[in-house]
């Protein structure tokens, strides 16, 4: 197994993992990756760290929305919907 | 867009009343996380929120589509941040080379030698740990800028990868490059945290 195939791999597993890639590409990381450990491994913890992504929530969070802001959006809502009927 | 996200955007376009609410209290946090983690001041994340919520509910009649609706009050907000000028406290700006965020081959190159950790370790509910939130949250900020925008649409948001470009003014195929980037980036740093929890952990089991 060559280090430059792991290389061209390597690079193309985003689109790989979120199937944007061309089917003969697939079948060539697969290919690949049926035959090597540790792409398979790599491709594992690439998947699993952006689960971990998805819906992030920072410990920081917004202070609460003072009434009055709340309010004038609300007023806004009502006046674009006024609008679009 | 996510479907729960959808389901938001259908109810706000529709009229219904509590969807206005739903609307204010899920787009607040999204709008304050992507401003804070952008642009690094807190007061200034508070005001891009507001501030883009003004402006989304000021044009709200224009948007008939409820998928559009996500991208377009991030472009908003993406505008918005960008005229907060305050120089991020994050990361500075830089490019991310790909050799080194990919895994190292041992000295005679042999593959058997890179050194990926247990991720087979990962708890099921790491993304709700405080512990993994905080190293996440480390890790996004570590993050150039460019990089940091791609990541926190396309994955955190998970807006499509043509969503994205759109509200960044920026092409499909620079979008899958830093998307691809910022994820190993990401990857590398947990790898790392990983790798030292469980040399912890059982450094402790060792000494009992």
């Amino acid at each position: 197994m060559a280090n430059d195939d792991c290389a061209g791999v390597f690079a193309r597993l985003s689109e790989y993992l979120d199937r944007e890639l061309p089917d003969l590409s697939c079948e060539e990381i697969e290919r690949h990756i049926s035959d090597c450990a540790p792409c398979v491994q790599f491709l594992e913890s690439l998947r699993k760290s952006i689960d971990l992504t998805r819906g992030f929530s920072a410990e920081e969070q917004p202070s609460p929305m003072p009434d009055d802001v709340r309010e004038r959006l609300r007023g806004l809502f009502e006046t674009a919907r006024a609008r679009k009927r | 867009m996510s479907q729960t996200d959808l389901n938001v955007a259908e109810r706000l376009l529709s009229g219904d009343p509590e969807g206005f609410d739903e609307f204010v209290e899920s787009y607040r946090r999204k709008l304050f996380q992507y401003s804070f983690l952008m642009c690094g001041h807190r007061e200034d994340a508070e005001e891009v929120a507001q501030e883009t919520l003004m402006r989304v509910f000021s044009n709200l009649d224009q948007l008939r589509d409820p998928q559009s609706l996500k991208s377009w009050v991030f472009r908003i907000a993406k505008n918005e941040c960008l005229m907060k000028r305050r120089k991020s406290v994050f990361a500075p700006e830089h490019e991310l080379s790909l050799e080194d965020l990919h895994p190292r081959a041992g000295s005679g190159g042999e593959l058997q030698k890179i050194e990926i950790g247990d991720w087979s370790g990962l708890p099921d509910d790491a993304a709700q740990r405080s512990e993994y939130r905080r190293i996440i949250g480390e890790a996004i900020r570590d993050l150039p800028e460019t990089y940091r925008a791609v990541i926190l649409l396309r994955d955190v948001e998970e807006l499509t990868t043509e969503e994205a470009a759109s509200v960044l003014d920026i092409s499909t195929d620079l979008v899958k490059t830093r998307l691809h980037r910022a994820r190993l980036a990401l990857r590398q740093k947990l790898d790392g945290y990983l790798r030292s929890e469980f040399q912890r952990q059982s450094e402790e089991v060792s000494h009992g």
